[in-house]
């Protein structure tokens, strides 16, 4: 019940602030999104929609923290597996 | 699609894995609270990834599983009243009442609807003035801005033939209730990412120090859960038990105050009955007095009767974590999804269709 799909902003229509009503594309498939709980949402944005409401604007820089995180952590462990060896050699 | 595919990405999921293992050092068991996570899990066979000493527990995050049978039976009433149209999202649809759910109700010729959207209803109400049109309002703070917004406008555009039966619960009472009972093993959540987009995260915050508790706000895709998973891990290996959110690219620590400022506009927090768990204080959404022209309850008259459940479902347990759905005597044999005992093997987020679709065929019982 809580799913909630990301989606870009194609076109939006309406100037009453309760009734921004946009056409978002969920690759491919358009459908109109109720707008008027992200007054910043813009043309080309991506926006994460239920049931008909788009509930926040999907933040870019964000989004990449997943992976960057995984990369620090494998550069960690590769260091710590690192150090391991060479207090195993300086033994 | 974008924001989709690359958080399935199989090397991301199983880097994450091994970066698990490598910090665990014991056992422990963390709990997500979204149905919808729970359906990722075991969908993609995330807790197999896992390693052994990390057991993953479903929550109560189902609306449709927690709403109580009295309200399943109302919702039945209404919909055989004369010119009355009784509109719902499509998962109530086979949950079992105490007689029969509402899709018998409809095959016997009652006038019930699926809708996407609370919104759709008041098209509906528009095209049929001449009789009443009830939303069956089920859901968690995710759904209640869109509620919200159909009451709201409803009044706004004179709308007087719509009104919603409510059953709105809240996640942060759910938890503590989790927490604070005798049978408990929860010792980490994920927290679920479309509830905390609406409502923030502060209000967890209490929770996390009160009952040295863990709590990462989790999206729902497979690296988000892994990397939901190993910040979890992380805290409880290091002792900490503080408030995490893993989808910033949603979450925001304030949420969505626009949306939060229309659902108190509408709505008020009340006591709620959750199914198989019982009455919680301050766990629901009720309308505010100012807009109880649209209650359906007071609409038709309805007052709190006996409701039965079946005797041998298991839902409670399993929607507290205590039980797995495959633990259950009558798992897959007198209850499944075309004729089900419980709510939790009806709805498309409950653990016990989760378990039903995806692990029924496995050869394995499922690892525990």
């Amino acid at each position: 019940m809580c799913l909630a799909v990301p989606g870009r902003i194609v076109s939006i229509a309406g100037d009453d602030p309760l009734m921004r009503m946009a056409k978002v594309n969920f690759g491919g498939i358009v459908k109109d999104v109720n707008l008027a709980y992200v007054p910043e949402a813009k043309v080309n944005d991506y926006v994460i929609v239920h049931v008909g409401f788009a509930l926040n604007t999907i933040d870019e820089a964000e989004a990449n923290q997943v992976f960057e995180y995984l990369k620090e952590m494998g550069e960690l462990a590769e260091l710590e597996e690192q150090n391991a060896s060479a207090s195993t050699e300086r033994q | 699609m974008k924001y989709l595919d690359e958080y399935r990405d199989g090397d991301a999921a199983r880097q994450y894995a091994q970066a698990i293992a490598r910090i665990t050092t014991r056992p422990w068991t963390i709990m997500e609270i979204c149905g919808g996570q729970t359906h990722a899990i075991v969908k993609f066979g995330i807790d197999e990834l896992l390693p052994e000493a990390i057991t993953l527990v479903h929550g109560p995050g189902c609306p449709v599983c927690v709403t109580p049978v009295d309200l399943i039976d109302k919702a039945i009433e209404i919909a055989a009243q004369r010119d009355t149209i009784l509109c719902s999202f499509g998962d109530m649809l086979r949950v079992p009442g105490t007689g029969k759910d509402l899709l018998s109700a409809k095959a016997g010729g009652a006038d019930v609807r699926i809708v996407y959207s609370p919104v759709d209803c008041l098209k509906i109400a528009r095209d049929n003035p001449a009789r009443q049109v009830v939303f069956f309002a089920v859901g968690f703070e995710t759904t209640a801005p869109a509620n919200a917004m159909a009451v709201y406008a409803a009044r706004q555009q004179g709308i007087a033939n719509f009104s919603i039966l409510v059953s709105h619960v809240l996640v942060p009472p759910a938890m503590e209730a989790i927490l604070s009972a005798p049978q408990n093993q929860v010792q980490g959540f994920l927290a679920a990412g479309h509830v905390c987009a609406v409502m923030g995260y502060t209000e967890y915050e209490p929770i996390a120090q009160r009952y040295h508790t863990p709590i990462v706000v989790t999206g729902f895709e497979p690296v988000d859960i892994l990397q939901g998973v190993h910040l979890c891990v992380r805290q409880l290996e290091e002792g900490r038990a503080e408030v995490e959110n893993q989808y910033a690219r949603v979450v925001r620590r304030e949420g969505n105050p626009q949306a939060r400022k229309l659902i108190y506009e509408v709505f008020e927090v009340g006591p709620r009955a959750w199914r198989g768990i019982g009455e919680i204080p301050n766990s629901g959404y009720r309308l505010r007095p100012a807009y109880a022209d649209f209650d359906a309850e007071r609409r038709f008259g309805l007052t709190a009767r006996a409701a039965e459940e079946s005797s041998e479902c298991i839902a409670g347990l399993v929607l507290q974590g205590v039980k797995k759905p495959d633990q259950c005597p009558a798992f897959g044999t007198r209850c499944t999804p075309e004729r089900p005992l419980g709510a939790p093997m009806v709805s498309s987020e409950g653990a016990c269709a989760a378990y039903y679709n995806y692990r029924r065929a496995a050869a394995q019982p499922a690892r525990r």
